[in-house]
This record gives structure tokens, C-alpha cells and sequence, in this order.
């Protein structure tokens, strides 16, 4: 994911050469300690603790109390009576991620090729919206896209809307979903298109008549690093995500994964077992795509 | 500045070897380059001339061998601690800093007082005093290798070396530079190491030109030395264009070789031959050829061959013609006749030239390629005497 | 886009029909069209919010009372309800050490990964990878299981500094592939070319590799603030009693979110973009032309 490297800025492309290699000193050792400590600490362990929880079994009559297990059960009944869940999640995930990266496609292309000087500008409005926190963005949607709101009356009115809703539905935490993480995928097809030549561009537009045709074969291809790591950054948040679907959704047909893992955890007793399955399986599914994705599509420069 | 070596004198490599892993890169390497002189490294890329150059630099260390400058032995010391400075090829100009700031870098790194006035100076030299305050996107590729060089120059190096610096330069501007560095060079009398893979700037800079292939040193000395008598096929095909042709001894005459090139017997001086028996191959240069309808008599060596392409130039008149190998040779023809004669694709011809200019050198074994493809630019129009062959051997 | 024609008396300038300059104008600047549509559609919302914080409203701030409004009273007041300017400070005093500290560790993992070839290099590069990778909710539960179960014993209770160590996690990796990247675009000609111009590795590094590094840095630093800022996620799971922010609004989203959350949330905005741009402009004023 290198593509992030948007905010840097003016950093010139030059032919890089191989890492300084310095074999058989402790400094990479000692400059590496602090920040894998740190992962090692607040990342790994816990993720192991997580484990070991989602094996536990509880004390029977004692909600609240478990006791160390190998309860392989909970992952069953997690996947069996929360299916549903893992559908929409991957599901609304998937969409947000298509429909955000139709948006961003020509965002990231126009500041890169055809905003000049208003460059700067542009990447900065795409940045400035996370600063007025995101749960008042989606609470602003909700009114927005409320029965009473402009969206809702209009497209009644048109009798263009199904159902007569649009919050309270899967629309509204699609549309969410693709909302909130549409910079994570403007800023890294940005950068990568940024990089590009666009005299290579040109020469496509030389070879290849068609418009169409030059961005297929030249210029979609060159940003293809950029475009992995922005699917994979809208895809994997979107999947976990419970906001969304909490603000936007109903209670019954929109909640994802992420609200079960959220309610198990805080509000059903003894529900911590469950939990920790769910979240491991949701982690384990994800790695899993990640990986088949990576190699499908794969370059070097993700990691 | 803690570490760093005074040395001065003439630049001595001594056997030096660098592999990478597998790959050997340079391999005992031995060469002199005489203080104040103008030398280039001139060979295909890949030929371990950059990693030649890399190790004067201190970039790189040797896996074997030693480098000195006059009697101070460099080997093993880091690049800062040389009397060496170099000019990248792609400039590396540091972005962050105005031109003259990039200038005085290396002064300041010495610890000199006077380092703003020297990088002014030397911008002077290479006259961008008006540039100083700018930062390098700012400047043209032109300027920025003028900068390149003033960054290198201010240190008044031992050694300065010079890493294709003109090959990012459009073919006018490069003419323009290669006029440029060779006044500089006079002026400031340093040594210049220039490595380069085009043998005409080679050729027109250098006093002295070493042809560099797969590690070793082919062949070293003055351009036109070299091009009179290249001692090896690639030297004959790298350095201008040769037409060549497998041969075989077959007899002597007096000071020549009496040569037997499928079918044809052709003779060359003994003293142009680097072998004196069995297999060799024979060479001669496309200008020294004439090209004749009818056969020649009382010049010396002459071949058959059917004309395959005729082009036009001006001054002077190139012939592709096939001769019975199967070989394709090409002939200059400079316009001097009135009446030229007119010579069309399938014609057949004789060709002549003289004895004297002809030279042989080892069959490597290896098939012997055409010289109209390896080289791309067309040979000096003069040639010089033939003189004997001091060549320093590596 | 006019083009001679070929054709008839050869003498007229072709001109192509109506509709197809309008298309042509259109494929012209289909890219720019569709990018700023798409900018207003991020800042609907904003622009939602900022409306809405100057109504006069009496039970919720969701619907628009004419009677009143727009109003100031809630911009003369943004302390005004309960909590949430302490809220606010804690926001910005966790993004501010958790940016600091992700800031430095980062910094020198992505040095260590991208210069040294180093036994372990590999698992280096992947353990900084997957936390990225990972559902921000997954972070969350496994934090909270570990601060309830394990850190607790050791007296580390639910609150501030968990909080802090949550976001300096997750922001490592973000800081770690933006530095990286920058590093990797290095040239590495120019260290060469320091050290050729007598600098040492002390003085290469730090009046070449650092210098040219810092703009990555500092782009790591802003990215690594918004995402701390702006976290909600795991800043729910691991924060006990303790209200950030974000935190703040959706507690409140059920009784009614005080307008006061659109003064201040529409303030930081404009305090990001004033900045952004404010350095922009020095930067370039600093630039000799």
C-alpha cells in the first residue's frame, strides 16, 4: 500500500536501487525494537487473547463467568446463527467499495491530470471532510436522506422508490459505507496516477484512437497498484464496520457483523465467547480475501 | 575532515576484480591514467565500466585488487575520504537545496570557511553565476548537468569522474557540452575519468580511450590509434564500423600475409596482424574501399560482391554490397569523381583497397557479426597514418 | 475539433454539428465534471452540519425552526452543552501524543525495513501490514479482552491512556507505509552523491536522507492525527468512562446531539483546511520564483 504515499507530496519518480545493504549490523534490530514491541504488545497479544477467548465456555448458570476451554462450538453457532450478518457485511462491503471506487476513479483522475494548479485544493477537500467527525457526517446523511429529507421526497414524488424509504434501509448504509470511505480510495489511485508518466499516456492516446480504449490498456493498468490498495482499504473498514448500519439501518434486515460482534460484546451477557468467534472469523475471512486478491492482482509494492 | 586522504598523482588500478556473487563485474583490471589527463571508459552498458568508475569513487570496494592515486593506496577507504568526486548521470542534484547551496555542499563537508565563494566561483566556471538562488527543478537538463559539474569541480578533486553525464542531453546540447567539459578540462588540468558507451564522444573528448567488455579492458590508447588498428573483432566493431571476414594464412610475402577469405587471397601487412598463422580474421574500414565496375589493377587486394542497397548523402555515397561468404560489407564512397558511376542493387562489382590498410585480428570463436549493425555512427572521414602499435596491453 | 474535410469542394472548413461539439466538450471534461460533482457530494454532510448549527431548535436539532433562526447563540457558546468540551480536549490530546509516538516508531521501522536487508525483514513487513488489514471493530474486541483480562492486573484501567495506546497501534501502520514509500522514492543516487561530496553517514543522513524524508514524515504525522481524531470504533471498545469526541456525538445521537457538536465539528474543519492551506502559502512565498 505504498500508493498511500500521497502525502508526501512533490517527491520526483527516480530509477530506485536496491536497499542499502548493511548485513550483520543489530541497527535495523534496534530501530525495529520500539515499534514491534509495541504491535507485539497491543497487537499480537491481544489478538491471542481474543483466541483463547473465543474457545472459552462459560459456567453453566453463571452468565458473565467462563472458564478455559477448547470450545470449538462457539465458531459453529457464530457462523450458523449469524450467517445472515457475514452476507450483508461482505455484501454492502462489496457495493461500497464498487460504487466508491466509481467515484473515485474520475476524482483522482481529474486532480491528477487536469486540476493544475487547483491540485492542491482538491486533495485538500478530499482530506478536510474526516475532521468534522464522521458519526456527525452520518447523522447529517440520516436527515439528508430521511423520509421527510429532499432525497426521500423527490424520488417519492417521482414514485421512484420502492418501499417509500431510504434510511432505515440497505440503500442508506450502502450509501453510507461508500461515503465515509471514499478518501481511502481517492488518495491512493491518486498517488499512483500521480506517479504515472502522463507522457505515457499521451503515447497510448497516439497508438489507440479511442479514448476508451487508451484508458483500458494504458492508463487503468499503470494505476492498478493504487486501485488495489484503495479496494482493499474501503473493503476491509467497510466490512467491520456497525456505525453505518446503526445510524442508517433498521434494527432487523441491515445490522453486519460488526453490530452482533459490538452488542455481543456490550450489551448480551456472557454474549464474549461469541464475540471473539465472530471477530475471528470475520479477521480470518478477510486475511483470506486479502491474500487471494493480493495474488490475483498482486504487486510487490503492497507490502 | 577526519579520514580524508591527500593524494595526488597519476590514478593506478591494480588487478582489480569486483563480483557480484555470481556475476563477475570487472575482472583484473590493471590500468594507468596519467595525471592531468583527459581518459575515457568506453564499452557497452553492462560492461562493467560504471562499476569501474563506482569503485575509483568509493562507492563500491573491490573484490580484489588495489586502487591508488600516485603512491597513496585508496583501497578499502570510504567514498568521503577520496580526493575523487563525481558527476552522476542522472546529476543527483539534491532537491531540497538551492544550486548554490548544493555547490558549497562538499566545501562545507571539508570544513572551508570560504565556501560560499568557491561554489560562486565555480558556478562561474560553468557559467550559471545567475542561477544560485534557484532550486534544481527549476533548471533546464543542460543547466542542471553544468551544476552537476561545478558541485564536482569546486572540490578541485585529484580525480574527477563522469558518469555518462551527457546522456540525458539532446544531441545538440550534448555537442555543445562535450566542447564545453573538454575547456574545462584544459583549464582546470584535474584528470577526468569519462565513462560512456558512445564511441564518438569517446573518441572526441578522451587523449586516451580503453574499450571496456565483459570486465576487461579490449583495448587502450589514443582514439586514432585505435581506430586505425583496433586489436580485437569488437574493438573493430565497437569502436566505428568494420567490415569483417573470416580467414585462414595460407602464405607470406615478404612484410605481408598472404590471406585466403572464402575464395578471394588478400594481403595485410604483418605488422597490422595480431596473428602470424592458422586462423584469423581480416578487416578492413568501409572508407577505405573503393568500389570499382570492372576489376582494378596494380592496387593490391580486391573482391567481388553484388551491390544490395545504394544511399546518397551529400559528401559522400555508402554501398551495401554482399560478397561470396554470404557477409555484407559496407563501402564509403566520398563524391570526388565527376562523373560518378552509377551503380544499381544487383550490380555486380569489384572492390579494392590497399594492403597497408587492412589489419587481422584473433578468431575469438565467435561468429562475427555484421559491422553496418553494431555500430551506429558513421567513422571519422580521415584516417591517420599508420604508425606502429605501442599499445599498453592490460 | 474542426477538421478540413475530405470531401465536396475541398475548399470548406468542416464543421462538425452541434451535438457533437457539446459531446466532444463533454468527453473534454467529463473527468473534471465528475470530480467536482463528486467534491459537493463529500461536503453535503459538512455543509449539513454547518446549517444546522445555526438553528434555534427546541427539542432536537433535526429539524429546521424557522422561528429564530439562523441563530448565533450556539457559536457564542460552543462549551455550552455538558461534556462536550472536555470531550474535545481529550480528543485532541490523545490524537496529539498518539500522532507523536506513532510518529517516531514508524519512522524508524520504515527506516529499518526499507535500508537494511535483516534477518526477520520479512515478518517485519507483514506484522506492520496486518493490523491494517484488520476490521477496526477485530482491534477493538481484542484490545478490550486484553485490557479487561490480562492489563488490568496491572493496574492499566479502561480510560485515557488506553485509548492512547489503541490509536498509537493502529496509526503505526499507517505511518510506517507512508514513510516507507517516500524512502523507497528516494534516489538513492543522492546519498551517493553526498558521500561523494565528503559527507559522512552522519552528516548524509541528516543534511540529505532526513531532510528529503521529513515531507513523508509529516504527512505520516497529519494522516496519523485525522485517523486518531476521527476514530470511533476502537476508541468505543477500549475507553471505559472516558468521551472523545466522536464518542461524545453518537452517546448523545439517541437524546438529541447539541448544536454545539456542529459548531465544534465545523470548526475543526475549518481549522484543518486553514492550516493546510496557510502552510501551502508560506511554502510558497518561501520559494524564490
Amino acid at each position: 500500500m505504498s500508493a498511500l504515499a500521497h502525502a508526501g507530496g512533490g517527491g520526483h519518480a527516480a530509477p530506485v536501487g536496491p536497499p542499502v545493504e548493511r548485513r550483520g549490523t543489530w541497527i535495523p534490530y534496534l530501530l525495529l525494537l520500539p515499534g514491534a514491541l509495541w504491535l507485539l504488545l497491543f497487537f499480537v497479544v491481544p489478538l491471542v487473547q481474543l483466541f483463547t477467548v473465543s474457545l472459552q465456555s462459560q459456567y453453566p448458570g453463571y452468565p458473565g463467568y467462563y472458564y478455559r476451554d477448547l470450545n470449538v462450538g462457539n465458531y459453529w453457532s457464530a457462523l450458523t446463527e449469524f450467517a445472515p450478518h457475514f452476507g450483508r457485511s461482505l455484501l454492502f462491503a462489496g457495493l461500497a467499495t464498487f460504487f466508491a471506487f466509481c467515484l473515485a476513479y474520475p476524482l483522482a483522475y481529474a486532480m491528477a491530470f487536469k486540476a493544475g494548479k487547483w491540485r492542491g485544493l482538491m486533495m485538500i477537500c478530499v482530506i478536510a471532510p474526516f475532521f468534522t467527525s464522521f458519526i456527525l457526517r452520518t447523522i447529517a446523511w440520516r436527515q439528508i436522506l430521511s423520509d421527510e429529507g429532499p432525497v426521500a421526497s423527490v424520488l417519492n414524488t417521482l414514485h421512484l422508490l420502492p418501499g417509500g424509504h431510504i434510511t432505515e434501509t440497505w440503500m442508506a448504509v450502502v450509501a453510507g459505507l461508500t461515503y465515509n470511505f471514499l478518501p481511502f480510495m481517492v488518495l491512493p489511485i491518486y498517488a499512483s496516477l500521480e506517479r504515472a508518466d502522463p507522457r505515457v499516456i499521451e503515447a497510448g492516446g497516439d497508438l489507440y484512437a479511442n479514448g476508451f480504449t487508451t484508458f483500458r490498456t494504458v492508463t487503468l493498468p499503470m494505476s492498478m497498484p493504487g486501485v488495489l490498495a484503495g479496494t482493499l482499504l474501503t473493503f476491509i473498514p467497510a466490512t467491520g464496520d456497525y456505525v453505518n448500519a446503526e445510524l442508517l439501518g433498521s434494527d432487523r434486515s441491515t445490522k453486519m457483523v460488526g453490530n452482533v460482534i459490538e452488542s455481543q460484546f456490550f450489551k448480551v451477557p456472557g454474549g464474549y465467547p461469541t464475540a471473539a468467534a465472530l471477530s475471528f472469523t470475520l479477521m480470518a475471512l478477510i486475511l483470506a480475501l486479502v491474500f487471494v486478491y493480493v495474488r490475483k492482482f498482486g504487486t510487490e509494492e503492497l507490502l | 575532515m577526519a579520514g580524508f586522504r591527500e593524494a595526488q598523482g597519476d590514478l593506478r588500478l591494480e588487478n582489480v576484480t569486483k563480483a557480484f556473487s555470481e556475476f563477475v563485474a570487472v575482472d583484473d583490471l590493471s590500468l594507468r591514467v596519467p595525471r592531468g589527463s583527459f581518459f575515457a571508459l568506453l564499452g557497452p552498458s553492462g560492461c562493467g565500466k560504471t562499476t569501474t568508475l563506482r569503485m575509483v569513487a568509493g562507492l563500491e570496494q573491490p573484490t580484489s585488487g588495489r586502487i591508488l592515486i600516485g603512491d597513496t593506496d585508496l583501497t578499502g577507504s570510504r567514498s568521503y575520504e577520496r580526493p575523487v568526486n563525481t558527476v552522476f548521470q542522472s546529476y543527483a542534484l539534491f532537491p531540497h537545496l538551492t544550486i548554490r547551496d548544493n555547490v558549497a555542499f562538499g566545501p562545507k563537508r571539508r570544513g572551508l570557511k570560504d565556501a560560499a565563494r568557491l561554489a560562486d566561483e565555480a558556478l562561474e566556471l560553468v557559467q550559471l553565476p545567475h542561477l544560485a538562488a534557484r532550486k534544481p527543478t527549476q533548471l533546464s537538463g543542460g543547466q542542471q548537468q553544468r551544476v552537476a559539474v561545478a558541485r564536482a569541480l569546486v572540490n578541485r578533486p585529484e580525480v574527477l569522474l563522469l558518469d555518462e553525464p551527457l546522456g540525458a542531453l539532446d544531441l545538440k546540447l550534448r555537442r555543445q557540452m562535450q566542447v564545453e567539459l573538454k575547456r574545462i578540462q584544459t583549464e582546470v588540468g584535474l584528470t577526468f575519468i569519462h565513462v560512456t558507451h558512445d564511441q564518438e564522444e569517446a573518441m572526441t573528448m578522451a587523449d586516451t580511450v580503453a574499450v571496456m567488455n565483459h570486465g576487461k579492458i579490449e583495448q587502450m590508447g589514443p582514439p586514432a590509434q585505435m581506430y586505425d588498428l583496433p586489436l580485437t573483432a569488437f574493438v573493430a566493431n565497437f569502436v566505428g564500423q568494420s567490415n569483417l571476414g573470416e580467414g585462414q594464412v595460407v602464405d607470406t610475402d615478404g612484410d605481408f600475409l598472404v590471406v585466403d577469405v572464402s575464395g578471394s587471397r588478400v594481403k595485410i601487412l604483418r605488422r597490422r596482424s595480431q596473428v602470424e598463422s592458422g586462423r584469423l580474421v581480416f578487416g578492413v574500414r568501409p572508407e577505405k574501399v573503393r568500389i570499382h565496375r570492372n576489376r582494378p589493377t596494380g592496387i593490391g587486394n580486391d573482391m567481388q560482391a553484388t551491390v544490395v542497397d545504394v544511399s546518397f548523402s551529400g559528401v559522400a555515397t555508402q554501398y551495401l554490397v554482399t560478397v561470396a561468404s554470404g557477409a555484407t560489407w559496407s563501402v564509403y564512397e566520398q563524391n570526388l569523381d565527376v562523373e560518378p558511376i552509377d551503380l544499381q542493387p544487383g550490380d555486380r562489382v569489384w572492390m579494392s583497397w590497399d594492403p597497408s590498410h587492412a589489419f587481422a585480428v584473433p578468431d575469438a570463436g565467435a561468429p562475427i557479426t555484421d559491422g553496418a549493425v553494431l555500430s551506429d555512427v558513421a567513422p571519422a572521414s580521415v584516417a591517420p597514418p599508420i604508425a606502429p602499435a605501442p599499445v599498453d596491453r592490460p | 475539433m474542426s477538421t478540413v474535410s475530405t470531401r465536396g469542394t475541398g475548399s470548406t472548413v468542416y464543421r462538425p454539428s452541434m451535438a457533437r461539439r457539446i459531446q466532444a466538450w463533454f468527453a473534454n471534461r467529463f473527468a473534471m465534471i465528475t470530480a467536482v460533482l463528486v467534491l459537493v457530494y463529500l461536503f453535503v454532510p459538512v455543509a449539513y452540519t454547518f446549517a444546522f448549527s445555526f438553528n434555534n431548535y427546541r427539542k432536537t436539532n433535526i429539524t429546521w425552526n424557522s422561528e429564530g433562526s439562523p441563530t448565533l447563540k450556539h457559536w457564542k457558546d460552543p462549551c455550552g452543552a455538558p461534556g462536550i468540551c472536555e470531550a474535545l480536549v481529550n480528543s485532541i490530546q490523545i490524537g496529539a501524543i498518539a500522532t507523536l509516538v506513532a510518529t517516531i516508531l514508524g519512522t524508524l521501522l520504515a527506516f529499518a525495513l526499507v535500508r537494511y536487508k535483516f534477518i526477520g525483514r520479512g515478518a517485519g513487513n507483514i506484522m506492520t501490514f496486518i493490523p491494517m488489514a484488520t476490521p477496526e471493530i477485530v482491534l477493538g474486541a481484542s484490545l478490550l479482552t486484553i485490557f479487561v483480562q490480562g492489563f488490568s492486573n496491572v493496574g492499566l484501567k479502561l480510560g485515557f491512556w488506553t485509548i492512547v495506546i489503541a490509536h498509537i497501534m493502529f496509526c503505526i501502520s499507517f505511518v510506517v507505509v507512508t514513510v516507507k514509500a517516500r524512502l523507497q522514492s528516494l534516489d538513492p543516487r543522492l546519498e551517493e552523491a553526498a558521500q561523494d561530496l565528503y559527507a559522512g553517514p552522519g552528516a548524509t543522513f541528516w543534511r540529505v536522507t532526513f531532510p528529503l524524508v521529513l515531507p513523508g514524515i509529516v504527512g505520516a504525522a497529519m494522516l496519523s492525527f485525522s485517523l486518531s481524531f476521527d476514530d470511533f470504533i476502537i476508541t468505543n471498545f477500549v475507553s471505559g468512562s472516558e468521551t472523545t469526541f466522536p464518542k461524545f456525538v453518537y452517546v448523545s445521537y439517541l437524546r438529541g446531539i447539541p448544536a454545539q457538536a456542529n459548531v465544534i465539528g465545523f470548526s475543526m474543519f475549518a481549522i484543518a483546511v486553514a492550516l493546510v492551506i496557510g502552510g501551502q502559502l508560506i511554502g510558497n512565498a518561501r520559494k524564490p520564483k
